[in-house]
């Protein structure tokens, strides 16, 4: 008896979600916490209903370093000699057009051409320009595909990087990492599928938010849930100091049975699955501290990372934990740096922020490509928008500062299917796309791609719409694409 | 050889398409008997609305081969690219172009197109379409815009078990699909469920105890009357209102400053309590600051279109922003009140719904000409209200407004409505972009819905107030009740409560829902008349015991054979662990508060500036408050109330989603909060003069609200005995145990009985049914 109402019950979650879904164009929405057990095996019904993935993935799982605040192309990736050489001339105005400008340098009467103070190189077989305050991620570069002529429609940092995650400037749409937990599920039946990870540089900061990792219109088993290395990795996680792991496994047998007793009485099979959901909690009391606990790393991968990988809540230990969680099953793995808005102090700002970040960013690449995870892993590396080529507030030679600029910022992607090498192109001026503009709908498209879904496909029936992340737009990007 | 593969291939696409007929026939259930009279707004109209009317609908710049379905004017007219042909011919399916799209097998012919994918029709769609041709092919207009009236009663077989209307609609639905309703709950389930329902609170003990006491017939009503009378009433009336009017305690966007919308709270609280009319309180909301002579209070309602974000990032272009409030206005307006998606057309016709874009910005127009600005400087200049401000003084909560729960005696500010001396012009915005404005429109309303009667209305506030609670408005009423009958039911009669356009669900049960809207309006826009209508009904009285039969036809139990088992609200998951443990504090209304919280969760996520850059913990009482005193900082909500399906508070929302997540079971079983409350009944119950046993029973009936089973006694005494023997023994650490949450602990209280009863009670609040709604 009881097992044919549980089994009632998971044909009556599978149903609630078919119900969902629109017929034929469909997915399934394989919550990542609601039951992970669902599909079970996959059986081939469901997987051929669910027609998921829509064609073979080139990746697997995604690790995303966002960099919050938007650091500039020009003082790391985009080589503009001719800032240089015009150096505190005024940008012409035939470059600028009649561009928007924010309503910081709005009022500036001149926009003094400032060519980065950082000395570049050519790094790697492809000969790729990087900036000096980069020296480990350019001793990785040839794993990397350099877009230099990425493109975004905001201007402020709320709705450039609510756009970035969520295809909408505005609107409680769900995030990236929601609509791959709602596409494709989680590997891993202990942990959920998109997990997000935090932490702050020295920088000027622009603050993160829950909803950049919402789940919007679906259901709340998709949303972004937030880790951290060190004592408490989950909210709640952890039993109190007095409860240890037999005490706790004594109270789930007796609360079982309390409420195997609640569902003789009323016959709900909703019951069984909050049974099932205490369980999981116990798995992951203990799966989730084996998983972030990096005390244990060896000393190789410490060194790799950097000692800052050691220290909880550091951009160094978040990389390091998004490897262990993605090697895991972890779909998407969400990391926010914040710490890049430089305005001002340019310069400083921007050393600052690389001690923090480059070493471990490139440690990533290099431990998954040693754990033969890299082709299957799509590490991404950016901001929300990019920052002007002419300075903002006080300028000299060694001190200046960018404001926002949306028309071109520069990211790097590696591993997952993409083509290393560099994409795109800016006119000598750094401030215009020349070639093969990559929108943030396309940007979305291609991951989509890379991970086996149909831009176009997956989709969200919500209050008479069906939703996309890519909106209405949206090309899959080709030319970045192994 | 080519040929070959070719043949392989095809037979593996119609292999997969009969698996897929398949599994689409087992997933949905026993719907698909053929109706005898086929009807356009029930079977046909959601079909067309899902497949056709993207290219063949409202959408003047999407519309393909000139060709729309949606009006009979143009589906009967000879087609403009097909000569000699036409898409519907009324009794002939075949020659119908329509018909033969839809049913053919070829894909350069058939519709909806493979490029669209939107999919082709089921088996059974396209008998529906060949039916309803047969039949005359018949338009009716789109039932949410026609006024809803009272149907007769329908006649049914068990007279004897129905209390009200409501029984008559439900049962007679129940008896046309064969389907057998359960008996009426016992009473200790069924006072919980009404008290939650009513109050989001546990019933007292006094009130279980006068309840089960009480043997006469109108014992229950009287129950139901105490509830309705009691203050804690309107808070949980509240809490749905707050998600439509995406109220919050902080700015939102990057800095996310605090301010004090929170008198606007307090307002909605007694408003509900003193039963205002629906009527008056939209129209309050919507234009109180009009009204003639208009009182502070009613001023004070208006901060309703207020609660939206503000930025206060530096840079940002003000006009963008200040474009972006009116929109989020007029979608809550629309939304919340009207039950429709006209977001759509603020950048093109709507594809669905008969919203033009021009009728979108003359609803928008309504709300261009407050004086509100679109930045009034960054954060560090950030104050708790803007402009146009209401001032609370402290003469104002001792008078008027009384029943704002003020603090300090210093001045209260909110932001509120308040109109322009000359009239801000409003444009059609292209692609709704706030810097392409085209035509120039007026305030009016969409049409197909009312026509906005201006002889007896202003194009202002006050006559978009006028034109919603109008009796010819067939939306206001019905949108409203669905929205009370979804609080209740869990599920509304309208299952998309946010849209009663054509892409919305069809109510399960129209004729009640026609029926209910017309009374509540008869009967003076009542609200606790419409709630105790529905709580006395037999419908909502039956036990919410499973019938494998019933749940096997009907899962979703569309046709209320038993009453809904529901996990409650976030606020009142909190609200029943303080009310179960006797900590909770019922103070009504005042400053939200900031109780136990996961340390780091807001240093983390700042931007460093402004006043909400650390969570500052309170003290003493206010740890105690009920949830939806929580304060919300809409950049990072309270994890306790996101992790059990609060809204996040950033737009209107009239729907929550209903998940059952690990890390809701490690909540319960971690937040301090629980422990706290386990602990300090424990203490309580020491005190009192009873056997182990029966303090376990009243700790088991004060949250539970039951007396428990031999079995479930059973089980709970052998945890007891368990724990308190480690604790004796040492095993486990009775101090530790008891050393949580700041409440004071008890002096002279033997450790270990007291932590071992604890742990029971903690037990217990883990429990599935401790937070259901049974």
């Amino acid at each position: 008896m009881n097992k044919e109402l549980l089994e009632y019950s998971l044909n009556f979650n599978r149903r609630r979600f078919l119900s969902k879904m629109s017929l034929g164009i469909g997915s399934v929405a394989l919550g990542s916490l609601l039951i992970p057990d669902l599909f079970g095996e996959k059986n081939p019904e469901d997987m051929l209903l669910a027609g998921l993935p829509h064609f073979a993935p080139k990746a697997k799982r995604i690790i995303y370093l966002f960099q919050n605040g938007a650091p500039s192309q020009l003082d790391l990736f985009d080589y503009k000699p001719k800032l240089q050489e015009m150096f505190g001339q005024d940008l012409p105005e035939s470059i600028r057009n009649g561009q928007r400008l924010t309503g910081m340098t709005a009022g500036q009467k001149k926009f003094p051409l400032a060519g980065s103070v950082f000395n570049f190189n050519q790094h790697g077989k492809a000969r790729t320009w990087m900036s000096e305050i980069l020296p480990h991620t350019a001793k990785v570069v040839d794993e990397l595909c350099v877009i230099k002529s990425m493109y975004t429609e905001a201007i402020n940092h709320d709705p450039a990087l609510t756009f970035l995650q969520t295809g909408a400037q505005v609107g409680n749409r769900p995030s990236m990492g929601s609509w791959l937990s709602y596409g494709l599920g989680s590997e891993n039946k202990n942990l959920p599928a998109f997990c997000v990870l935090l932490s702050k540089g020295k920088g000027n900061g622009q603050g993160v938010y829950s909803k950049l990792w919402s789940n919007g219109f679906l259901d709340s088993v998709h949303q972004g849930v937030q880790f951290s290395s060190g004592d408490s990795p989950v909210l709640y996680l952890n039993n109190h100091e007095s409860i240890n792991k037999a005490d706790r496994r004594k109270m789930l047998d007796k609360l079982e049975q309390l409420n195997a007793e609640t569902f003789n009485q009323s016959g709900d099979p909703e019951v069984n699955a909050k049974i099932q959901q205490y369980e999981m909690a116990y798995r992951m009391q203990t799966a989730v501290p084996d998983i972030t606990d990096v005390s244990k790393e060896p000393d190789d991968i410490v060194k790799l990372y950097g000692p800052d990988c050691l220290i909880p809540g550091t951009f160094a230990a978040n990389a390091l934990l998004s490897r262990k969680l993605s090697e895991n099953g972890v779909r998407f793995v969400q990391l926010y740096h914040q710490g890049w808005d430089t305005h001002g102090n340019l310069p400083n700002e921007m050393r600052g922020q690389c001690m923090d970040t480059d070493q471990a960013s490139a440690a990533l690449i290099t431990d998954l490509k040693q754990r033969g995870l890299l082709d299957e892993t799509l590490v991404i590396w950016g901001g929300e928008f990019g920052r002007t080529n002419y300075c903002q507030g006080d300028f000299s030679k060694e001190n200046y500062g960018r404001d926002h600029h949306p028309r071109c910022f520069s990211i790097w992607m590696a591993g997952g299917g993409v083509k290393p090498g560099s994409y795109g192109e800016t006119d000598e001026f750094g401030y215009n796309i020349i070639e093969n503009p990559v929108h943030v709908n396309d940007f979305h498209a291609t991951i989509l791609h890379l991970m086996g879904l149909d831009h176009e496909k997956l989709t969200y029936k919500h209050l008479g719409r069906r939703y996309r992340l890519t909106d209405v737009g949206g090309k899959v990007v080709q030319g970045l694409i192994s | 050889m080519k040929s070959k593969l070719l043949i392989v291939i095809a037979a593996l696409v119609v292999f997969s398409a009969g698996w897929i007929f398949f599994m689409r026939s087992k997933g949905t259930t026993a719907v698909n008997k053929m109706p005898d009279q086929v009807s356009y707004n029930f079977h046909i109209r959601p079909i067309l609305s899902d497949k056709c009317f993207k290219c063949h609908g409202p959408d003047k710049n999407k519309r393909e081969a000139g060709l729309r379905l949606d009006i009979p004017d143009s589906a009967f007219a000879p087609l403009k690219e097909t000569k000699g042909a036409f898409a519907l011919v009324p009794y002939k399916p075949e020659e119908s172009e329509l018909y033969k799209r839809i049913s053919s097998t070829d894909t350069a012919y058939q519709m909806p197109t493979p490029s669209s994918h939107l999919g082709i029709l089921s088996s059974y769609e396209i008998a529906l379409f060949k039916k309803w041709i047969n039949q005359g092919a018949k338009y009716e207009k789109h039932w949410a815009f026609v006024k809803p009236v009272k149907a007769p009663l329908p006649s049914i077989d068990h007279k004897e078990k129905a209390v009200n209307e409501i029984d008559y609609f439900v049962f007679s639905k129940q008896e046309q699909m064969g389907l057998t309703n359960n008996e009426e709950s016992d009473k200790e389930r069924l006072l919980k469920r009404v008290s939650l329902d009513l109050t989001g609170l546990l019933p007292s003990e006094k009130l279980m105890d006068q309840f089960t006491a009480n043997q006469s017939s109108n014992a229950y009503e009287t129950a139901v009357d105490q509830l309705l009378a009691s203050p804690t009433f309107g808070e949980k009336m509240a809490v749905h209102w707050l998600d439509i009017a995406r109220y919050s305690d902080s700015y939102g966007y990057q800095d996310d400053n605090v301010r004090t919308q929170w008198a606007w709270r307090d307002w909605v609280i007694h408003a509900f309590n003193k039963n205002l009319p629906y009527n008056d309180f939209l129209t309050w909301q919507i234009a109180g600051d009009m009204l003639p002579n208009s009182t502070k209070e009613q001023m004070l309602a208006t901060a309703f279109f207020r609660n939206h974000k503000y930025t206060e990032e530096g840079g940002i272009i003000p006009e963008e922003y200040r474009i972006e409030y009116i929109i989020d206005k007029t979608k809550t307006f629309t939304k919340g009140v009207l039950g429709l998606t006209a977001e759509c057309a603020q950048c093109h016709d709507h594809k669905y719904d008969p919203i033009s874009q021009k009728e979108y910005y003359q609803m928008f127009a309504f709300f261009n000409n407050t004086k509100e600005v679109g930045f009034e400087g960054d954060v560090s200049t950030s104050k708790p209200a803007k402009s146009p401000i209401l001032t609370i003084t402290d003469d104002d909560s001792k008078s008027v407004l009384n029943f704002i729960n003020k603090k300090d005696t210093g001045n209260l500010y909110v932001s509120v409505m308040g109109e322009n001396d000359t009239l801000r012009r409003t444009y059609i915005l292209e692609r709704g972009v706030y810097d392409h404005p085209s035509t120039e429109v007026f305030p009016s309303t969409i049409k197909s819905v009312l026509p906005f009667d201006t002889i007896n209305n202003q194009r202002n506030r006050l006559g978009l107030a006028a034109w919603t609670v109008n009796k010819d408005n067939p939306l206001t009423s019905r949108v409203f009740v669905n929205h009370i009958w979804q609080e209740i039911f869990g599920r509304g009669l309208v299952k998309t409560a946010g849209d009663f356009g054509m892409q919305g669900e069809l109510p399960t049960h129209p004729e009640l829902l026609d029926w209910l809207a017309v009374d509540f309006m008869e009967h003076g826009w009542n609200i606790k008349r419409l709630i105790k209508q529905i709580v006395l009904s037999a419908t909502y009285r039956q036990s919410s015991k499973v019938n494998p039969d019933n749940y096997n036809r009907d899962p979703e139990n569309i046709y209320l054979t038993r009453a809904p088992r529901q996990k409650v609200k976030a606020e009142f998951v909190r609200d029943i662990v303080l009310s179960g443990s006797g900590l909770l504090v019922n103070t009504i209304g005042g400053p939200s508060v900031k109780p136990y919280q996961p340390k780091g969760l807001w240093e983390l996520a700042s931007s460093g500036r402004g006043e909400l850059k650390t969570y500052k913990q309170d003290k003493g009482d206010a740890l105690y408050r009920r949830g939806m005193y929580t304060f919300i900082k809409l950049t990072v909500p309270p994890p306790s109330m996101i992790l059990f399906d609060a809204s996040n508070r950033d737009q209107c929302e009239v729907k929550r989603s209903q998940t059952n997540t690990p890390l809701q079971a490690l909540m319960m079983m971690n937040d301090p909060t629980v422990l706290e409350a386990s602990r300090v009944l424990a203490q309580r119950l020491m005190k009192e003069n009873l056997s182990p046993e029966l303090k376990i029973k009243t700790a088991f009936r004060r949250i539970i609200c039951r007396i428990p089973g031999a079995k479930e006694n059973e089980i709970l005494k052998t945890y007891y005995e368990d724990q308190l023997k480690q604790f004796q023994q040492k095993q486990l650490d009775a101090t530790a145990t008891l050393h949580v949450g700041e409440y004071p602990f008890a002096e002279n209280l033997d450790m270990n009985t007291t932590a071992a009863l604890m742990k029971v009670i903690n037990m217990i609040y883990n429990m599935e049914e401790a937070i259901i709604k049974s």
